[in-house]
Parts: C-alpha cells; sequence; structure tokens
C-alpha cells in the first residue's frame, strides 16, 4: 500500500516567482518525515507540490521531477486527479464539507467522484477509516449529524479518516495541529504513530518539539532572505537533526536562536 | 523507466466531464456577449429607417432630432424632479435606520423600506393614477394661484391631478428605496473611531454626522443617487399612467410633455412601419442615456472602493 | 499627582443637590411635548382658515413644531444644540414622510382589491366580458363578471419560462468567472456587459427581445416565449451576481480537501461548492424572480395583451397580471362603466402584491433555512 518518493531537482515557481529551488530528497515508504522550517521558506509550497495540489492556484508550476515509487508524477500525460488519488492531503485548518453528515464526509472521496458502493461496503469503509483515525468510538452514535458540529481536533481526525477512505500510498499533512489545543494535537500525534504502519506520513510542522515527538526524518527549509527562494539545507535521521546537525544553519533553528 | 503507471489507472473517463462543464460555463458567458451584440445590431437595424426617411414622415413632421428631443427633455425634467425629492429623504431615512432608529428596530425598518422597492412599478402607477393625482389637485391649484408667477407652476393647475409633478412624486417613492438602502450601508461602514473621536470632543449627534459621516460617505451618496436616476429615467409605467402627456410645457402642474420610456409603452402596441422604428430609435436613445449615467455611477464606486475598507 | 491622603470632609455623602451641574442650561423635559402639543393646536386652528384638510392640518402641526422646538432649544441650550434639534426633527420627519406612500399604497391595495378577488376572479379569463357586460352588472347591481385566470397564467408561464432560460445561463456564467476565469479579457468583458444589462431599463429590455425575434420571426412576432426572453435580459444579471457573490464566500479549503481527494474540478464545483451556496443562490434566483414578475413595460412591447386562455407560450399574444391591471385601468372594458375594471384592476394589483411578497418571504426563509449547519 505504502510507497516512497524521490525528487530530484525540482525548481517551484508562482508565476515567474521562483519559491523553492533544486530539492532533491528520498522519502522512504512507511516512515514519517517532517518538514521544517522559518515561515516563507517554502515547506508548505513544496509540500502541495508532491500531489500536485500546488498548480490548483493560479500560476503555479513546477520543473524537474518528483517519482512515486519510479513513476514521475509531471510526466506529460499524467492526470492530476489521478496523483492525488494516491497521495492524499491534510490540511493546516480542519475542512470538512459542512453540507455533509460524518458519514457522507468519510465517503466523499468515493461518492464525489461518482463511484458506486454497496451499502455494506460502505459501512465497512467507515468504520475502517474512522477506527484508523482514532474517532470511530467518539462518532459512532451520530454518524448522520453534520461533521462541522465536531470539536476542533475531532474535525482533523474526520479529515484524515476522509483522506485514509480514498486509500491513498501517501498522506500529506500541512501543519496539520497548528489549529488546535495540546489534547486535541496530543490526540492526532498518537494517530501518525500508527499511520505509519500502513502509509508514507509527511508532515510539515512549525513546532519543533512535535518534529521530534512524531518524525523519524526531519528536514530542514531554509530562506537566505524576502524575495530569494527556499531551499532544502539538510534532511538526516530526526535525532541527528536535532542533536548533531551537520549544516550551522540548521543547529541555529533547532536551538532556537532565529527563526 | 517503460511505463508510467500513473498514466492509465484511475478514473480517467471523468476527464470528458471536466471539458465538457467547464466548456458549458465558457459557453454561458460568451452567449451573454454574443447575445448583447445581436441585440444591439438588430436594434440598430430596425431603428435605421428613421434617419433615412425624408424628415418630414417623422412624427411631429420635422426630424427625428425634433421628435425626440422634447421627449428626451422630458425624461430628464421627470427624474430630476424625482431626484429632488428622493434625495434629501433618501439620505435622511438612511441616517435615521443607521444612526438615529433604536438599534433593535433599525433592521425591521430597513427591511420595510426595502418593501417599498419590491412593490411593482405598474402598482405604483395604479396608485399615483388612482389615489395620489386626485389628491394633489387642491395642492396644484394652490401653486397656480400663489406661486403661478413662476414658469413651473404655472396656470391654470390641471383639474385631473395627472401632471408632470404627480409623475416625478410618484418616480421619487419608487427610488427612494434604491438611494437609501445604498446610503445606509455606507452610512454604517463609517469608521466607528472617526465618530467616536468627535463625540469625545464634545461634538453633538448632528455636528457628529455632519463632520464624520457624511464626508466619508460622500462619494457613496452620488453614486447612490446616479443609480437613482439610471432608475428614474428608465422607468416606464409611473409615466405611462400617471401623466396625461402632451407637448412640451414648462409647467409641471398642467398635463403635458412626455418621457421616452412612457412613449414607448403607449405607442408600441399599434405601431409598424417607421412608426416602429422611431420608437425603437427612442428606445436606443434612452439607452444610450441611461448606460453613461449607470457608467458614471460605477466609477465613482470603483474609483472609491478602496477607500471604503474602513480600516 | 500627589499622595496626600484626603480626610473624608463630613460623615454623610453630599446630597444631590437640586439642579445638576452638568445639566444645568437645558431645557426641561416638558417643554418639548408642551410645543408639540400647541403646534397641534394651532395647525388645527390655522388649517381651519382655509376650510379644514387633513393634509393641511398635517403641514402646518410639523412646520410649527419644528419651527418652534428648533428656536426654544436655540434660545435656551445655544445655537448647536439647535442646530442638532433641527436635524433630529428632520430626520424622523422624513423617515415618517416616506413611510406614507408605502401605507397609503398597501391600504389602497387591500381596501379596494379585497372585495373583487374571489374566486370567479382567479378562475375566470376576459373572454366575452363586453363593455355592455359591465354595464349590465353596474345596472343591475350584480357581481363584476371576468376575471384574471388568463393573466394570472400567463404571469406564471412567462416568468417559468424566464427562469428556465436565466438559471442555467447566469449560473454558469457565475461559475465561468469565479471558477474558471483567471482574470482575464474574456471575463472582464463578461462582468463588464452584466453590468451594463443590471443598468438596462425594463422597457429597453422589452424592445431588445421585440426587436430579437422581430428581424427573426418577422414584425410583430408577439408571444409568450418573447416576453419571457424579454424578462431574462433583466433577470440574468441579477442571477449572475448574486450566484458570484454566493461562489465567492465558499472557502477556498473546501475546493483544495476535495481535489486533494483525487475528486475532479465540474464534480467539486457540483458537489461541493453549489451545494455549499445552494441557499445564497436559491435566495438570490428567488428575489430575481420577484423583481421580473411584476415587470409592465416588456410585456406590452412583445406579448401584446390577450383577452382569453393561452397557455401556449410559443404562440400567439399572452396577457400577464401587471399587463392586465394596466389596461384595466388605462382602457376600462366600458368606457362609460369603468368600475368593474377598476375593482378587476385593484383586484389584480393585490394578487401580484400577494405573489410578490410571498416571493420576497420565501428568499428570506431559504437564506436562513438552507445555510449551512454552523460548527457546535
Amino acid at each position: 500500500m505504502s510507497k516512497r518518493i524521490d525528487v530530484k531537482d525540482l525548481n517551484v515557481y508562482y508565476s515567474k516567482f521562483l519559491a523553492v529551488e533544486g530539492v532533491n530528497i528520498n522519502i522512504a515508504a512507511k516512515s514519517v518525515t517532517a518538514f521544517i522550517g522559518p515561515s516563507g521558506c517554502g515547506k508548505s509550497t513544496f509540500l502541495r507540490t508532491l500531489n500536485r495540489m500546488h498548480e490548483v492556484i493560479p500560476g503555479g508550476r513546477v520543473e524537474g521531477e518528483v517519482l512515486l515509487d519510479g513513476d514521475n508524477l509531471y510526466e506529460p500525460g499524467v492526470d492530476p486527479v489521478n496523483v492525488r488519488s494516491q497521495i492524499g492531503m491534510v490540511f493546516q485548518r480542519p475542512n470538512p464539507f459542512p453540507t455533509m453528515s460524518i458519514r457522507d464526509n468519510v465517503l466523499a472521496g468515493v461518492k464525489l467522484n461518482g463511484k458506486k458502493i454497496s451499502r455494506s461496503d460502505a459501512d465497512a469503509l467507515v468504520e475502517g477509516s474512522l477506527r484508523g483515525a482514532n474517532l470511530w468510538n467518539e462518532v459512532k452514535d451520530r454518524l448522520d449529524k453534520p461533521g462541522s458540529g465536531l470539536s476542533g481536533g475531532q474535525q482533523q481526525r474526520l479529515c484524515i479518516a476522509r483522506t485514509i477512505a480514498v486509500k491513498p500510498d501517501v498522506i500529506l499533512m500541512d501543519e496539520p495541529c497548528s489549529a488546535l489545543d495540546p489534547i486535541s494535537t496530543l490526540a492526532i500525534e498518537d494517530l501518525i504513530n500508527e499511520l505509519k504502519n500502513d502509509y508514507t506520513v509527511v508532515i510539515v510542522t512549525h513546532n519543533m518539539q512535535q518534529a521530534a515527538r512524531v518524525s523519524d526524518k526531519t528536514a530542514f527549509f531554509n530562506i537566505a532572505g524576502t524575495g530569494k527562494p527556499g531551499k532544502l539545507i539538510e534532511y538526516n535521521e530526526t535525532a541527528t537533526i536535532f542533536s548533531n546537525p551537520a549544516e550551522k544553519a540548521t543547529e541555529d533553528y533547532v536551538s532556537g536562536r532565529f527563526g | 523507466m517503460t511505463t508510467n503507471a500513473l498514466k492509465s489507472s484511475g478514473p480517467s473517463a471523468g476527464r470528458a466531464g471536466d471539458k465538457i462543464f467547464s466548456g458549458a460555463a465558457l459557453g454561458a458567458g460568451v452567449l451573454i456577449l454574443l447575445t448583447l451584440f445581436a441585440v444591439a445590431v438588430f436594434l440598430f437595424i430596425q431603428a435605421l429607417p428613421t434617419f433615412t426617411a425624408d424628415p418630414a414622415e417623422i412624427s411631429g413632421g420635422a426630424g427625428f432630432f425634433s421628435y425626440i428631443l422634447p421627449i428626451v427633455i422630458g425624461t430628464v425634467i421627470a427624474a430630476l424632479i424625482a431626484l429632488a425629492i428622493a434625495t434629501p429623504i433618501g439620505i435622511a431615512v438612511a441616517l435615521f435606520i443607521s444612526h438615529y432608529a433604536p438599534r433593535r428596530i433599525a433592521g425591521p425598518l430597513g427591511y420595510l423600506i426595502d418593501l417599498l422597492a419590491a412593490i411593482p412599478s405598474v402598482i405604483y402607477g395604479a396608485w399615483g393614477y388612482l389615489v395620489l393625482a386626485p389628491a394633489l389637485v387642491p395642492g396644484y391649484q394652490w401653486l397656480a394661484e400663489n406661486l403661478g408667477f413662476i414658469p413651473i407652476f404655472g396656470g391654470p393647475a390641471s383639474q385631473t391631478g395627472k401632471t408632470m409633478l404627480t409623475a416625478g412624486i410618484v418616480l421619487a417613492v419608487m427610488v427612494l428605496p434604491i438611494i437609501t438602502s445604498l446610503s445606509r450601508e455606507i452610512f454604517l461602514q463609517t469608521p466607528k473611531l472617526h465618530e467616536e473621536a468627535a463625540l469625545a470632543l464634545g461634538a453633538t449627534r448632528w455636528e457628529m454626522i455632519s463632520t464624520a459621516v457624511l464626508p466619508f460617505a460622500r462619494p457613496g451618496i452620488i453614486s447612490a443617487v446616479m443609480l437613482g436616476l439610471g432608475r428614474a429615467l428608465g422607468e416606464t409605467m409611473a409615466v405611462a399612467l400617471v401623466l396625461s402627456t402632451g407637448g412640451l410645457i414648462p409647467s409641471l402642474i398642467q398635463s403635458g410633455n412626455q418621457t421616452i420610456a412612457a412613449e414607448i409603452a403607449l405607442n408600441f402596441p399599434e405601431a409598424f412601419g417607421l412608426r416602429l422604428a422611431e420608437l425603437i430609435a427612442a428606445g436606443l436613445v434612452l439607452f444610450v442615456i441611461t448606460l453613461i449615467v449607470n457608467m458614471i455611477a460605477r466609477a465613482i464606486i470603483a474609483r472609491h472602493k478602496e477607500f471604503s475598507g474602513a480600516n | 499627582m500627589s499622595l496626600t491622603k484626603t480626610t473624608p470632609q463630613s460623615e454623610t455623602p453630599l446630597a444631590p443637590r437640586r439642579r445638576n451641574a452638568l445639566s444645568k442650561g437645558r431645557m426641561p423635559g416638558w417643554a418639548v411635548p408642551a410645543i408639540a402639543v400647541a403646534a397641534v393646536i394651532l395647525g388645527a386652528a390655522l388649517s381651519t382658515l382655509g376650510g379644514f384638510a387633513v393634509a393641511s392640518f398635517a403641514i402646518y402641526a410639523a412646520l410649527l413644531f419644528v419651527i418652534g422646538a428648533t428656536v426654544a432649544t436655540t434660545v435656551i441650550e445655544g445655537k448647536r444644540r439647535g442646530k442638532n434639534a433641527l436635524a433630529l426633527y428632520l430626520i424622523y420627519g422624513a423617515f415618517i414622510l416616506a413611510l406614507i406612500p408605502l401605507a397609503s399604497v398597501i391600504y389602497t391595495v387591500l381596501d379596494k382589491g379585497l372585495p373583487g378577488l374571489n374566486m370567479h376572479f382567479l378562475t375566470s379569463s376576459m373572454n366575452g366580458v363586453t363593455g355592455a357586460v359591465d354595464n349590465q352588472s353596474v345596472a343591475e347591481g350584480t357581481p363584476v363578471v371576468g376575471g384574471a385566470y388568463h393573466a394570472l397564467m400567463g404571469t406564471l408561464l412567462i416568468t417559468l419560462w424566464a427562469t428556465i432560460i436565466s438559471v442555467p445561463v447566469g449560473m454558469l456564467t457565475a461559475i465561468y468567472l469565479v471558477e474558471y476565469s483567471k482574470g482575464g479579457p474574456l471575463a472582464k468583458a463578461i462582468t463588464f456587459f452584466v453590468d451594463v444589462m443590471t443598468g438596462i431599463p425594463s422597457i429597453v429590455a422589452g424592445l431588445f427581445a421585440a426587436a430579437f425575434f422581430g428581424i427573426i420571426l418577422g414584425p410583430n412576432a408577439r408571444m409568450g416565449i418573447v416576453a419571457a426572453v424579454a424578462l431574462s435580459v433583466l433577470m440574468i444579471p441579477t442571477v449572475v451576481r448574486s450566484t458570484e457573490e454566493m461562489l465567492k464566500i465558499v472557502p477556498n479549503e473546501l475546493r483544495e480537501a476535495s481535489y486533494a481527494l483525487g475528486v475532479r474540478r465540474w464534480r467539486t464545483i457540483l458537489k461541493v461548492v453549489i451545494p455549499t451556496a445552494i441557499s445564497g443562490i436559491a435566495s438570490g434566483v428567488t428575489l430575481a424572480i420577484a423583481r421580473v414578475i411584476g415587470e409592465t413595460a416588456p410585456i406590452l412591447v412583445t406579448a401584446g395583451i390577450a383577452s382569453n386562455i393561452n397557455l401556449n407560450v410559443f404562440a400567439n399574444w399572452m396577457s400577464t397580471l401587471p399587463t392586465f391591471i394596466y389596461y384595466q385601468i388605462l382602457t376600462p372594458t366600458s368606457p362609460t362603466n369603468i368600475d368593474p375594471s377598476i375593482q378587476r384592476a385593484w383586484a389584480a394589483a393585490l394578487l401580484l402584491i400577494l405573489m410578490v411578497m410571498a416571493l420576497n418571504l420565501i428568499a428570506r426563509l431559504v437564506a436562513s433555512f438552507f445555510a449551512p449547519k454552523k460548527g457546535r
């Protein structure tokens, strides 16, 4: 189920503006990788290129290759819709569909695409996905209530369940806890630990403790100044990044001397 | 790498749906443009005989220009009467709702004024014809007796009340909600800080309004009045039913005068041939006039948009 | 700031003064009501001089009150407060003045429309109702014959067709502008011309449709569908504007969430964006219908006038409620006994107002009822 990602010489643009430059990174299957770095360094922008969400923004485009188990996402003829159904994404703010019930939110990826699914298969998928997102016990009695009625942390886990239900190979998370309280954050972090048994997880976070707690490997992004492109500075085992970084900039950042 | 697994598998069939749907959306937008273009061309073609015909054959017997000029003037007079009445009252009503009325009833009161806008124009016309016009007859007689030396109140006053002034008053009632609702929106956007600063300096409520609210809202008020003018110029029913039409005369309290919209409505059903072309040409003139007025209003709104952010 | 300790000067707190220093130089509370009473009495006296009339009484009383109260405030409290008081009276007065026509219109329509609005009126047309019939019913004192069934059906059919044309075109155009266009010249042109359409006088919209079909089908092509096209010209910009506004406030996050699940753009728009905005769109469409259902001028020049029932919008002339009202007033069926025609006109006016008010109410209910359920 889980696949690896290899990025080769990727440049990311907004129209003519080069936002991220020359990224090379290899992300192993069934692992958690954290992207850290100061605000505006391009870590979220780079994350969005991994499932072609970047090009949804007008003017957004890339140069270079992103390989999913050897298949290039950006090869001409590849349908971005196809890419996104294999590489799911969880966003900064929980965004369940307000017009749908909890159950329909989980089934959104299936139903919105107009696929037929039997009642029993749907029930199994809803339960499996919600269990996978550690939400089943909290919502099993109110599956037909609107998803927007849940608390922020529950909504975010609902969004994760919705992503799992599509059965992706990779799950991208863009600061998934930045809008949540500490207890909800803890629940999500526990969940990420479980998710890596089945999926490749890539998470952007501005919280270094979080990166240290959840990730196997960490990538540090930095920017030389406003208007300059962001770059991948250092990528290594999380323990190494936090205890013994090779680069001065990384050390300054993780020790809190700037950023 | 020989085959890319991402290329083939998956719901690629849906791709056609994307093309069809975006094509339909684009098509609808283009359809609007094409229709407007075709309509403009067709209108012009149908109006063309008016400009090529022998001037003696045009209504009035002196060519299109001398036919259209009096009714253009009549249109403008009716609209100006409406604005002269509706502007001060409309602004005052907007101020009442935004700054004077108790907050709890301000919303329902605003809705009440919006109701004025919801009433169909033909009902205003019927009301003007059957209720307002007879009620105004004594007032017109008084005006003719006491202010008859002013040309616009020249006697003898109409015995039916079906005059330009009545039509103007009905139009005023119809444009009032436009002016009120737009001005009210602008008044509510006045920065609270400016208002509180004025009050803190010991200003009375009226001084606060005249120093903080009105200057801030001036462009908004002007464009509201311009939009009201556009509506008054093009309004048909109030004039067609209320005004007893005739040639151009200065007195507003006698029967007489005519507007473009009413001229078309009253004569179109029986018109054919050259008369039809005349009326369509008159419609084009009305369109151009309202277009210019609306453009000016929108230009004012657009120019001041960046200042209305109230921050 | 000095830190000297202040010792209480007396055990008992200061008794409130009889005249508060803060209200010194202000008018006593009874002054304004007293001036109002005086103005009413004086106004009544003045208006009886020239034969008592409610209108002149109200004008005199209001003038006397505003002048009296303003002068009194100016003399006692000063010029600034005098001005403030004058503005207050004028603004309250303007509001009352603005309500008079509304009250008068609604009272008139109810008063004169209710007697004529009955089952006979709703179920019969004007077919066969001539001046002689009206003269007879007046002479014999029998109920008025003839109704507005044909016009009611005409209104419903023409408005229905206008809605069928405008809603898809208007909504798709709004979808193009919000979801697909990237602010290019085409989008700018469409926005500009939709603005132009908003300002088109309704009679000109009627001429548009008449000229358009006049060239295609020959002169005097008047039928329901031409009127429906004319109404569409008035309706489309309203639908585009309200749909555009509603689509714009759908959070981008929902679109991205859908894309990230591997959902195609058109399905995202149809199943996520539009359902989220549907209450606002439906309410906007209902208001657009309410706006065009009362239009008279465009119908006059496109659908003609009929006294019989015609349910086919693709052939022959048709009446609608507004044109029915217009012609009943302007050209009464019996020129010698106009009362039956006037009664029918007011009954139709009442019916029309009820329909417009119902549509406005529905729009409000739809907007609040189907609004997306807010969290917690």
